[in-house]
């Protein structure tokens, strides 16, 4: 309790941030206040957005291979000396090639990735549309016909009530 | 409706099964490396015997395989007598001792064997880091001119070495040709 009072004592009192990784934290004190918290939560979303490249499924936060922790300091010193995260994300791209970016970036290999989802959605509604129009014209048809003969229906009917008692 | 139109979802069940068949028999963990067709990144490291300082500039004039290991990678002892057999034969090994203690490392090759021109001393992981290393071993395929060509993850041993080998000789006819036109 001691320590966590201190903590946030001292986080009112000076000018540095702490992100937090992995249930680690890390200091950022190397610009002023507001770009130290930028810095801390830069850091923060990128350790998410990061994929480990060894261990398939896990971002640099979660993961605890050896290259994740690697990757994670070297992140880590990047944000604090103020990198911006385009640059720290080409960084990672030029060594470890776009395996390692949880959200893709937009080129002709990645099109499919993003837009199919959205046009696969779409080419259901216009199925969705055609048979929902096409059942209504059926309905009506039906409607017609049974309004068109619905008068020499009730003749026929009548008629045959004449016939009755032969 | 027209007749065709009831196969629609049977063929759209066939080509979605297909796909998800296929990809029952693609390995993950195959994934290209960022570093191929590019110049090996620019180092100056100690050599691990003898400390002195080499740069990317020593590789080049001649094929090399550029292998990443360390003492504390279980598997690099598994390939390790198979590059001491490729050394012997003359194809020249250059290696980055990945985040080792060099005591333990030294030791290493005085008692496998060095199959190594030279090792690299990559005590912080520096060049690794650059090379998107993702572990060890790890091999590089670099050309005479210092140009990364092809990475090779995991084991280089009898087994797996034949399909390497037919890089690492189109590579070597590749500098010949340089040479000789």
């Amino acid at each position: 309790m001691m320590k966590y009072s201190v903590l946030l004592l001292s986080f009112f009192f000076s000018q540095w941030s702490l992100g937090i990784v992995g249930g680690h934290e890390y200091v950022f004190d190397d610009g002023d206040e507001v770009q130290n918290e930028t810095r801390a939560q830069l850091f923060e979303k990128l350790a998410v957005e990061l994929r480990c490249p060894k261990c398939q499924n896990q971002n640099l936060a979660d993961s605890n291979a050896m290259i994740a922790g690697d990757l994670r300091r070297e992140l880590y010193e990047q944000v604090k000396s103020g990198n911006d995260g385009e640059s720290i994300i080409n960084f990672m791209v030029d060594r470890y090639g776009e395996f390692v970016l949880y959200r893709p970036k937009m080129n002709t290999m990645t099109y499919v990735l993003w837009f199919g989802p959205v046009a696969l959605l779409l080419v259901g509604l216009v199925c969705l549309v055609f048979i929902v129009r096409k059942r209504k014209q059926n309905n009506a048809l039906t409607d017609d016909f049974s309004q068109e003969q619905q008068k020499r229906l009730n003749e026929l009917l009548e008629k045959d009530k004449g016939d009755d008692h032969v | 409706m027209k007749r065709w139109a009831l196969f629609i979802p049977f063929i759209t069940f066939t080509l979605l099964g297909f796909l998800l068949w296929r990809g029952l028999y693609l390995d993950p963990k195959d994934i290209p490396s960022a570093l191929v067709d590019k110049p090996f990144p620019e180092f100056s490291l100690p050599t691990l015997i003898g400390e002195e300082l080499k740069t990317q500039s020593s590789l080049e004039g001649e094929v090399t395989l550029v292998n990443v290991w360390g003492t504390w990678c279980i598997s690099c002892k598994v390939e390790h007598p198979f590059l001491v057999e490729l050394a012997e034969r003359g194809v020249r090994i250059i290696g980055v001792n990945y985040k080792d203690e060099n005591d333990a490392a030294r030791k290493w090759l005085v008692d496998l064997g060095n199959p190594y021109e030279y090792s690299v001393d990559d005590v912080d992981g520096t060049l690794s880091m650059d090379l998107g290393v993702t572990g060890a071993p790890e091999t590089f395929f670099v050309d005479a001119k210092g140009v990364i060509r092809y990475k090779h993850q995991g084991v280089i041993t009898q087994g797996t070495w034949a399909p390497l080998e037919k890089i690492w000789l189109s590579l070597v006819d590749e500098s010949k040709q340089a040479v000789n036109p």
